[in-house]
């Protein structure tokens, strides 16, 4: 037992746990007697002596987890333990619940629990459908309805989408650059950690009292600078979430940059790659914006500061620019990385290279340079100064290109291809097609500031985002989900189980969102708990449509769950696919290769004989291998 | 390799996207106008919907097309043709939309100088926002004050001078089109010239707290002869607590103008 409790783990990190919450409780109440306050302060924006234990305690599980424990000894001089690699891979169940630095075991942690967190989420959006399924107060009061759209859209966002991309890319980036793991996977394993974190005192809020935050997950000042408890709760969570954002960025960018194999230049790694480095960049430069947004809250709700007190000085506009200078490029961090996914599998499953492979890369960073210009369109009624309306106009219209270029480039792709639609992963990437193009008209209509007075704050706004962030980025880490699932777990899920999944979420997604586009129109306002009668009959369509669409997501758990335990073997390469991660064993060995693979060709050469992408180690031993050069066809114009 | 039907694709864009824009058009999606803004907001939106309907049919055409032309038969291991790309048609299919959204950046440009035009006899009604009632100042009526009920004369154009008092909140009248927050702190105005008769609502559009669901007021759009009969007829004046730092801000206003500063107002003045 003494040797458990010694070694990293569970039981040192409730231990460290429990010492951190002692920690950071004792501070303050040692502080605050000293200095001869009341030991407990429990004005709604105060209560220090939860919110302090509440940085302290993620801190001191991280510590008693063995997620410090390297870097400890380094930095004190010890003697580091050399690299015998027990940390790393999984063999068995329980090497999934500790701190693994195996980017495959951290991949499938991360998409794990993100989608624990996704029917979390989803449970709260049901729980406000159910509300609003009638005109009239029925099953939670008003500021429980608050407290269920913030915690919805700040789950879905921060625990779900944002990090559920960040999983996918992190069990095959490495493996499509033909590297043997991320560039640091100590790092790597404590962004996945510092996630659940972040989830547990996001939904601990509602716990508080007060109840959970409630400002909106944008959490305009100065309604959050005076919202009850939950608010801090917001502040710290994202910090965590936050970090650990960050910290996989830089970990991407540094891998894409310095481990891609040898032959690997910029213009033949996989797409999937160029998103996740544009997404990188924007996670990099963006999300510190959000973070001292937070904390500028954060610190006039606990500390008194006057960030965004007007009485004292303090511009409240402001906080809406810091905080939209990180929230706009968010959108384009949950959407980069499914564009990657879908350009994979379009190319994969119709057989055929991705039509203007260059100019796709380009949009990427187009859209990259673009999305840190437009982030006050959402402020066209806020009360900023005019001027700077129309030129953020212009450029959030002009953003529409890149992503246009994006859409017809994949219906390129289709054309003189062999279209195969028996995997769900393309039925999936087909509809995403559908639907993001109609949430990208809609994101169009508000980007003209005439329209935008009229619908913004309504219902024409949820439906946008919803049609962006579930037609669009849901749908494509559904493809993704779908599309490697074989290659994580070496097994093949259930198509027919698949299909149901599909079609229930496709028809749920449309029933549920389109009529949204109307009601706000016609006038009716977002983040109400209560609406006019007359819209009436459109809320009770999409209230039964929200819960159909939950439904089919019990399909897709159960799929998976099944079929990873009790699925066919799938093979190596089920979709007879180029790119690097399908050329290993399924699921892959614990350091990818053997031998690191020789790039010799782009990874989308469908249909030029004898093309090759790349030549893994133990193969054509010696063999000259003649480098592979583009046949090009030229289309027909 | 086969030549594209361009011209029957072309054909069912068109087919496809008339039909879509002319079913679309049938709905008054913004619901009844009330206002002068309302009647190019409406246009600019069926513009915009027509155009809308053709690019998304585009989209449905050319993967229709693909899924019966090219879907693979089964058991067919082979692959489509390499083709890589076709630089003519990427810079066509970057160049038009590039035009498409600036012609629409400049038309909704238009559209909004025109609906934030001020007359100078323009009528300035204050509007107070607070958790979670609106009251209305009447400066031309000698500070008259009413509560949860505003009242305007038609016909006229109305200069709302917004002021909020604990948080943000968001001044709406659907039926009027316009919208705008009213923040602490800072001076803002919207700029409406009601030209219907009748009874709506303003809806605060912005989270507000707890009673934000609840937050609205009765809008009153009269003659000009009942609307000088309805403020005589009322007594309460606003509280000096709303005219003080109302005045406060408006020297502090003046000082920042001075001083050369940016206005922190949502509509250029003429």
């Amino acid at each position: 037992m003494a040797a458990a409790i010694r070694q990293p783990g569970w039981y040192r990190g409730a231990i460290g746990a429990l010492l951190g919450a002692a920690f950071g409780f004792g501070l303050v109440v040692a502080l605050r007697a000293i200095s001869g306050l009341d030991v407990f302060q429990t004005e709604q924006t105060g209560y220090p002596h939860v919110i302090v234990p509440l940085i302290t305690t993620p801190f001191g599980f991280l510590f008693g987890f063995g997620a410090f424990d390297y870097w400890f000894r380094w930095a004190a001089g010890k003697p580091t333990i050399p690299e015998d690699h027990s940390g790393h891979g999984a063999t068995k169940w329980q090497d999934y619940f500790r701190f693994n630095t195996d980017h495959k075991v951290i991949g499938t942690q991360y998409v794990v629990t993100t989608l624990f967190f996704f029917l979390i989420g989803g449970l709260l959006a049901l729980l406000m459908r159910a509300e609003l399924a009638q005109p009239g107060d029925q099953i939670v009061a008003a500021n429980t309805f608050n407290g269920l759209f913030s915690t919805h859209a700040v789950v879905m966002i921060f625990l779900f989408i944002i990090p559920v991309f960040a999983g996918l890319a992190n069990y095959v980036l490495p493996l499509m650059i033909g590297a043997p793991d991320m560039a640091f996977p100590r790092l790597n394993a404590l962004s996945f950690w510092l996630l659940p974190m972040a989830g547990i005192i996001f939904l601990a809020s509602f716990l508080a009292p007060g109840g959970s935050f409630d400002a909106g997950w944008t959490g305009y000042a100065p309604l959050s600078t005076g919202a009850p408890l939950g608010q801090s709760f917001f502040n710290i969570g994202v910090q965590f979430a936050g970090a650990s954002s960050i910290a996989t960025a830089l970990n991407f960018l540094v891998t894409i940059i310095t481990m891609r194999a040898p032959g690997m230049n910029l213009w033949r790694m996989p797409l999937l790659v160029w998103a996740n480095l544009s997404t990188s960049l924007l996670v990099v430069g963006a999300t510190p914006f959000i973070a001292g947004a937070q904390f500028m809250v954060f610190f006039d709700r606990i500390l008194g500061m006057n960030f965004f007190n007007f009485l004292e000085g303090g511009d409240v506009i402001s906080y809406q620019h810091i905080f939209w200078f990180y929230s706009h490029p968010a959108v384009y961090i949950m959407m980069l990385p499914g564009f990657g996914i879908i350009s994979e599998i379009i190319s994969t499953h119709a057989r055929k290279p991705v039509f203007g492979y260059r100019l796709m890369a380009l949009a990427l960073i187009g859209i990259v340079v673009l999305s840190y210009s437009v982030w006050a369109h959402h402020m066209f009624v806020a009360g900023m100064f005019s001027w700077l309306r129309v030129p953020i106009m212009i450029t959030t219209m002009l953003i529409a290109v890149p992503t246009g270029i994006k859409v017809f480039s994949w219906l390129g792709t289709l054309f003189y291809g062999k279209i195969h639609t028996y995997s769900t992963a393309m039925l999936f990437a087909l509809a995403f097609i559908i639907t993001f193009t109609i949430g990208g008209i809609s994101g169009v209509m508000l980007g003209m500031i005439p329209i935008d007075i009229h619908v913004s704050d309504t219902y024409f706004v949820v439906a946008h985002i919803h049609f962006v962030l579930f037609g669009g980025s849901v749908f494509t880490i559904f493809a993704g989900i779908y599309h490697w699932f074989p290659k994580m777990t070496g097994r093949m899920y259930d198509e027919r189980l698949g299909r149901i999944h599909f079609w229930g979420t496709v028809i749920g997604t449309w029933c549920t969102f389109i009529p949204m586009h109307w009601i706000g129109m016609d006038g009716m306002p977002r983040r109400v708990a209560d609406y006019a009668t007359q819209y009436g009959d459109w809320n009770l369509v999409i209230s039964i449509s929200a819960f159909a669409l939950g439904a089919a997501q019990l399909v897709f758990l159960y799929n998976m769950i099944v079929s990873w335990r009790f699925g066919p073997k799938a093979g190596d390469n089920p979709w007879r696919a180029n790119s690097i991660e399908w050329l290993v064993s399924s699921p892959p060995p614990v350091f990818n290769f053997d031998e690191i693979p020789r790039v010799v060709g782009g990874p989308y050469e469908y249909g030029t004989p004898g093309a090759r992408h790349a030549i893994m180690g133990g193969e054509d031993e010696g063999a000259e291998v003649p480098e592979t050069k583009p046949s090009t066809v030229a289309a027909p114009s | 390799m086969t030549r594209l039907p361009i011209l029957k694709m072309v054909l069912a864009v068109i087919v496809l996207g008339a039909i879509q824009s002319v079913v679309l058009l049938q709905f008054n999606w913004f619901g009844d106008a009330a206002s002068t803004a309302a009647g190019p907001i409406d246009t600019l939106m069926d513009v915009t919907i027509v155009l809308s309907s053709f690019i998304f049919a585009v989209v449905c055409v050319a993967l229709g097309y693909a899924l019966i032309k090219w879907r693979a038969k089964p058991g067919d291991e082979g692959d489509g043709l390499p083709i890589h790309g076709n630089t003519r048609l990427e810079i066509v299919w970057t160049i038009i939309p590039v035009i498409i959204v600036l012609a629409l950046a400049g038309y909704s440009w238009a559209v909004l100088d025109d609906i934030e035009k001020t007359d100078s006899d323009a009528l300035h009604i204050n509007a107070y926002a607070q958790q979670f009632t609106w009251t209305f100042g009447y400066p031309e009526n000698g500070n008259k004050w009413s509560e949860g009920e505003l009242h305007v004369p038609v016909d006229r154009q109305v200069i709302f001078d917004l002021q909020a008092q604990d948080v943000i909140h968001s001044f709406w009248v659907p039926e009027w089109r316009i919208k705008k927050d009213a923040v602490p702190g800072l001076k803002t105005d919207v700029v409406v010239t009601p030209d219907k008769e009748g009874t709506y609502w303003l809806i605060c559009a912005e989270l507000c707290g707890i009673g934000h669901t609840t937050m609205r007021a009765r809008v009153v759009v009269e003659s000009q002869a009942d609307y000088d009969a309805w403020v005589k007829k009322q007594t309460a004046k606003v509280p000096e607590l709303l005219l003080t730092t109302d005045q406060f801000k408006q020297e502090q206003l003046k000082k920042e103008e001075q001083s050369g500063g940016i206005e922190g107002s949502g509509v250029i003045e003429q």
